[in-house]
């Protein structure tokens, strides 16, 4: 039954150094730090399992960060944890995250070992001089070291995430990294358009320049909107064209190798996050952990939990709109019937309405999903399911 | 009884900061609150039940006891007077309480245009004017040479003028003793018929209308029947009473040089407008005091409760807010772009943003303010004449035949290094130049005529701004003048935004059209369509800008399952849209009504 099924997330919160651009929730950390963090992880593990003792699980992620900057046996030794305290399908999908530099062929055939399936390269850019202004640690050749040698550990299952809308990238840059990127065959690709994020060097840096180009305007670093469009619509045919599918907003994959654990998000599935400022939603129950490392480092099991949002019916379809309509397949009448026990298109009867009309979203065999100018708007017609 | 030979009624005046209000508190500090003989009959009890009540006094009048070096104790009446030139009317009334006037100089920053100006109206009325030099202990003061200037510039003798500092309480006793020496003691006649000016009132929920006033001729006590000159209204008298320092000290009679207060069960502060005379109904005075003049709103705006549900909590708050507030004007309107709001009228940009305060701070209302304009008079081909307080209702061109505006004299106070820049800014805001008098080597001061809609805005931005803090102004209300004008209409998305139209001089429509378009770009938000924004003169279209169409609005970053961050910022972006007002079908941020307001701030 769907409801025993689970999903683990695991945060690893350390980097080598912290790029640009970056607003997760990272940092880097001496090998004392990084120790301790691993025992107060694997206690909060422990911890947890006791609640889903009658739970599969479908997947695992091992998020950051950068969880590859863990000794591999570090990493080992939290998967045995799990493999332990947790019934494991026997097809789960389990992946890490991934930096350029942060691993080589020895460190994959122990991921592989602990029973790891599936990688997660964060590239970003084939572009050294982007790679440069992004912050990253690593260069091309370092990508291409680290790509061959997951596959030389026997991945058959790897992501790689790209990332446009830089600072003075062209749709010209990015359809080079592209195509760079389609002759080793990944079989996920994750696009993203770079977001400047508050708090970050790059937000000081291109604050202004992204309010001139949120405004239509000409602005001097970032590309501009008629180009961000570009990059996105030309990514989107070169890799159509390659053989992989869009099954989500940002997300790319040949046939068969779509995220299972992602889909878990958009799906509302359960999951369970372990580490610092994990999110976790278990029967419609959703809480974060503390972001705070001394506090994480040092609070009982129980005093880690933050934000309990026990989700009443109303919130859980808004978000099965909003999540669900991120995916291609979009949202399924019967399906959103079933579970919550009314039909979208009566309960948002207006708003649908109106996004119809607009042609943002559209209705065919049974589901609703967004238009492709409705992918491009779609904060707006998410907003009316909030 | 306090004779009249023992009565002082003085006022302060002093530029702001120069330390009016602390004089008064040493002032208070110094002197006792009763004479011994009425401390003897016991007032006290009737005292404490004022202080159960609750009520204190505004600070506009308060009696303090002086025993003097002379052995005699004086009663002074010291009457505040407004400090700004919006309240120059008040200002007048108060000063016409008086017999006399301190002026307080800053010993180191010497004359500001404000200083004249209220040295010049107490001088107009008739008030005997001496100055002391505040702030002695100042490093950077320079009393001698302030002392000159008062004498060269005012023409009054500064020599042995107090030197002080208010603030450290140095030399209090001798203004106080310059006050007993050379303010005159009043000379009205006692027994003749009632005659008292009303310089101020107050609303009480318990006692009505409290009218402050000063006694000229004759006596006023409980039961006495008064009648208001000017606005007919009778009533009977309660209680009469002097102003202690923060409460209201019942007595039995008031007579002719006194300044206290009456209550008579009057409901409506409209009823005992300020410069109005009380007399006896039964046995009226032969003629009013001179210089009632019933007070007009300078300025006017359309005031909105931003959420449209909100209009009756503004109504009642207005109302409540005119009970004591006679200046305050407001009457109903209706905006296609705001919906239901009033039409509100104010002695000057000061009291509009003090009105609004108050609504937005005691009554929690959430406001949308249209631009402020003055009242022009639009002459019409058929001889009629209308007084334009709200831009919506000018007549079509084809029926006008010509307009007036009101022009203001001003006079600034500028150092020399910034004479240049104030007179450009005089020249935009097209000023015309009458005269500039070197104060002193470093000093000017300029005077223009200036239309009063170029300096309602921000003109005192502007001009702090420009002379980076150093120039001073003030103005007075001079005269109507025919005058090219013109109503800039704003069309967003082709359809006329009401609440944004404005009055303005044909030469700057097109560069004022021009900036609200700009300024509007930026408020209003990109909506799934291409939304033109112009002015419009005479529909005819004079400036556009365009908001183009939003290409891309979409967070596509996973943040490791926190869904929670991304709802947050779905429901800000929706929260936001609440706020907005809907145009046609575009979505207008309050924030844009209000943006227009501040061209000139760039």
């Amino acid at each position: 039954m769907r409801s025993k099924d689970l999903s683990l997330y695991i945060h690893i919160p350390f980097c080598v150094r912290k790029c640009a651009y970056c607003d997760f929730l990272s940092f880097s950390a001496e090998d004392s730090l990084k120790e301790r963090y691993i025992d107060r992880l694997c206690k909060e593990i422990l911890n947890e399992a006791a609640r889903y003792k009658d739970r599969y699980v479908i997947s695992v992620f091992f998020g950051g960060g950068t969880p590859s900057v863990l000794r591999a046996e570090q990493t080992g030794r939290i998967m045995e944890l799990i493999g332990s305290s947790f019934n494991i399908s026997a097809n789960a999908e389990i992946s890490i995250e991934v930096n350029p530099k942060t691993a080589d062929k020895e460190k994959f055939e122990i991921y592989k070992r602990a029973g790891i399936n599936r990688i997660s390269i964060g590239c970003q850019s084939l572009n050294d001089k982007e790679l440069e202004v992004l912050g990253r640690i690593h260069r091309q050749e370092d990508f291409y070291r680290t790509f061959q040698a997951a596959r030389d550990a026997g991945f058959d299952n790897i992501n790689v995430d790209m990332m446009s809308a830089l600072p003075g990238q062209t749709a010209a840059d990015y359809e080079s990294s592209l195509k760079k990127l389609l002759c080793l065959k990944p079989e996920h690709i994750s696009a993203y358009s770079l977001i400047i994020e508050e708090g970050t060097p790059f937000f000081e840096r291109y604050q202004e320049d992204a309010l001139i180009r949120d405004k239509g305007g000409r602005p001097r670093y970032l590309p501009d909107e008629d180009e961000e469009r570009r990059m996105l619509y030309l990514g989107r045919d070169i890799l159509k064209d390659a053989g992989y599918h869009q099954y989500e907003i940002s997300n790319y994959a040949l046939t068969g190798y779509e995220c299972r654990h992602n889909k878990v998000y958009w799906q509302r599935g359960d999951y369970a996050g372990f580490g610092l400022g994990a999110s976790s939603c278990v029967d419609e129950c959703r809480w974060k952990n503390t972001e705070d490392p001394d506090e994480y480092l040092s609070a009982g099991a129980d005093e880690l939990k933050q934000d309990i949002q026990k989700l009443d019916i109303t919130q859980q379809c808004s978000e099965a709109m909003f999540l669900g309509l991120r995916l291609m397949r979009g949202v399924d009448e019967a399906e959103f019937a079933g579970r919550y026990g009314i039909e979208p298109s009566c309960l948002y009867r207006e708003w649908i309405d109106r996004m119809m009309s607009e042609r943002l979203m559209e209705s065919a065999d049974g589901r609703l999903t967004l238009t492709q100018r409705g992918q491009d708007l779609a904060n707006y017609v998410w907003g009316g399911f909030v | 009884m306090t004779s009249q030979e023992n009565i002082r009624n003085f006022c302060i005046v002093a530029h702001i900061d120069h330390g009016k209000s602390t004089l008064a508190d040493r002032i208070i500090e110094k002197t006792g609150l009763l004479t011994e003989r009425e401390m003897q009959e016991q007032v006290l009890d009737n005292m404490d039940l004022e202080r159960e009540r609750g009520i204190t006094i505004k600070a506009q009048a308060v009696r303090t006891i002086y025993k003097a070096k002379d052995g005699k104790e004086y009663v002074l009446n010291l009457i505040d007077t407004p400090g700004h030139v919006d309240f120059n009317y008040e200002v007048s009334r108060a000063l016409a309480a008086c017999d006399g006037a301190v002026l307080v100089v800053d010993a180191a920053q010497g004359i500001e245009a404000q200083t004249l100006a209220n040295v010049y109206l107490a001088l107009d009325h008739d008030l005997e004017v001496f100055p002391v030099i505040n702030k002695i202990d100042l490093p950077s003061a320079e009393p001698e040479r302030v002392k000159d200037e008062i004498e060269d510039v005012i023409g009054i003798e500064a020599q042995d003028a107090p030197l002080i500092s208010a603030k450290n309480g140095i030399g209090i006793e001798d203004v106080l003793e310059a006050i007993v020496e050379k303010v005159p003691a009043p000379k009205g006649d006692p027994d003749a018929p009632l005659k008292a000016l009303i310089f101020d009132s107050l609303y009480d929920s318990y006692k009505g209308v409290i009218v402050f006033m000063r006694i000229m001729d004759g006596r006023v006590k409980k039961g006495t029947k008064v009648k208001m000159i000017a606005t007919g209204a009778t009533a009977e008298v309660v209680e009469v009473g002097f102003f202690g320092a923060g409460q209201f000290l019942p007595c039995d009679e008031l007579s002719a040089g006194m300044v206290g207060y009456l209550t008579a069960s009057i409901k409506n502060v409209k009823d005992t407008a300020v410069g109005d005379t009380v007399t006896e109904a039964d046995r009226p005075c032969t003629e009013a005091l001179p210089g009632y003049k019933k007070v007009l709103s300078m300025v006017y705006c359309g005031i909105y409760p931003a959420d449209g549900a909100k209009y009756p909590d503004l109504k009642d708050a207005l109302e409540k807010l005119t009970l004591n507030d006679a200046s305050l004007f407001y009457e109903p309107e209706t905006s296609i772009a705001l919906g239901f709001g009033f039409r509100c009228g104010f002695l000057g940009l000061l009291h509009l943003e003090v009105i609004q305060e108050r609504l937005e701070r005691e009554y929690d209302l959430d406001l949308v303010t249209t631009a402020p304009g003055v009242v022009y008079k639009v002459y019409k081909t058929n001889g009629e004449m209308i007084e334009l307080t709200n831009p919506s209702n000018l007549p079509d061109p084809s029926e006008i035949d010509h307009m007036e505006e009101p022009i203001v004299s001003a006079e600034i106070m500028v150092t020399k290094d910034f004479i240049g820049p104030i007179m450009e800014l005089c020249q935009e805001r097209r000023g015309r130049y009458l005269s500039m008098e070197y104060i002193e080597a470093n000093r000017a001061l300029l005077k223009y005529e200036l239309p009063l809609n170029e300096i309602i805005y921000d003109f005192f931005d502007a001009l702090k701004s420009r002379s980076k803090g150093y120039a001073s102004f003030d103005y007075e209300m001079k005269a109507y003048e025919e005058s090219k004008l013109v109503k800039l209409d704003i069309l967003i998305n082709k359809e006329e935004v009401d609440a944004l139209s404005f009055i303005v001089h044909a030469d700057s429509a097109y560069e004022r059209g021009r900036r609200m378009c700009e300024r509007l770009k930026d408020e209003i938000p990109r909506h799934l369509f291409e939304i033109p924004i112009q002015a419009a003169v005479g529909g005819k279209v004079i400036a556009r800008e365009t908001v183009k169409a939003v290409r891309k609005d979409v967070l596509a970053k996973c943040y490791g399952g926190d869904i929670t961050r991304k709802k947050k910022l779905l429901e800000k972006q929706k929260e936001g849209k609440k706020r907005m007002r809907q145009v046609g079908n575009v979505e207008i941020p309050q924030s844009a009504f209000m943006s227009v307001l501040k061209l000139d701030e760039e």
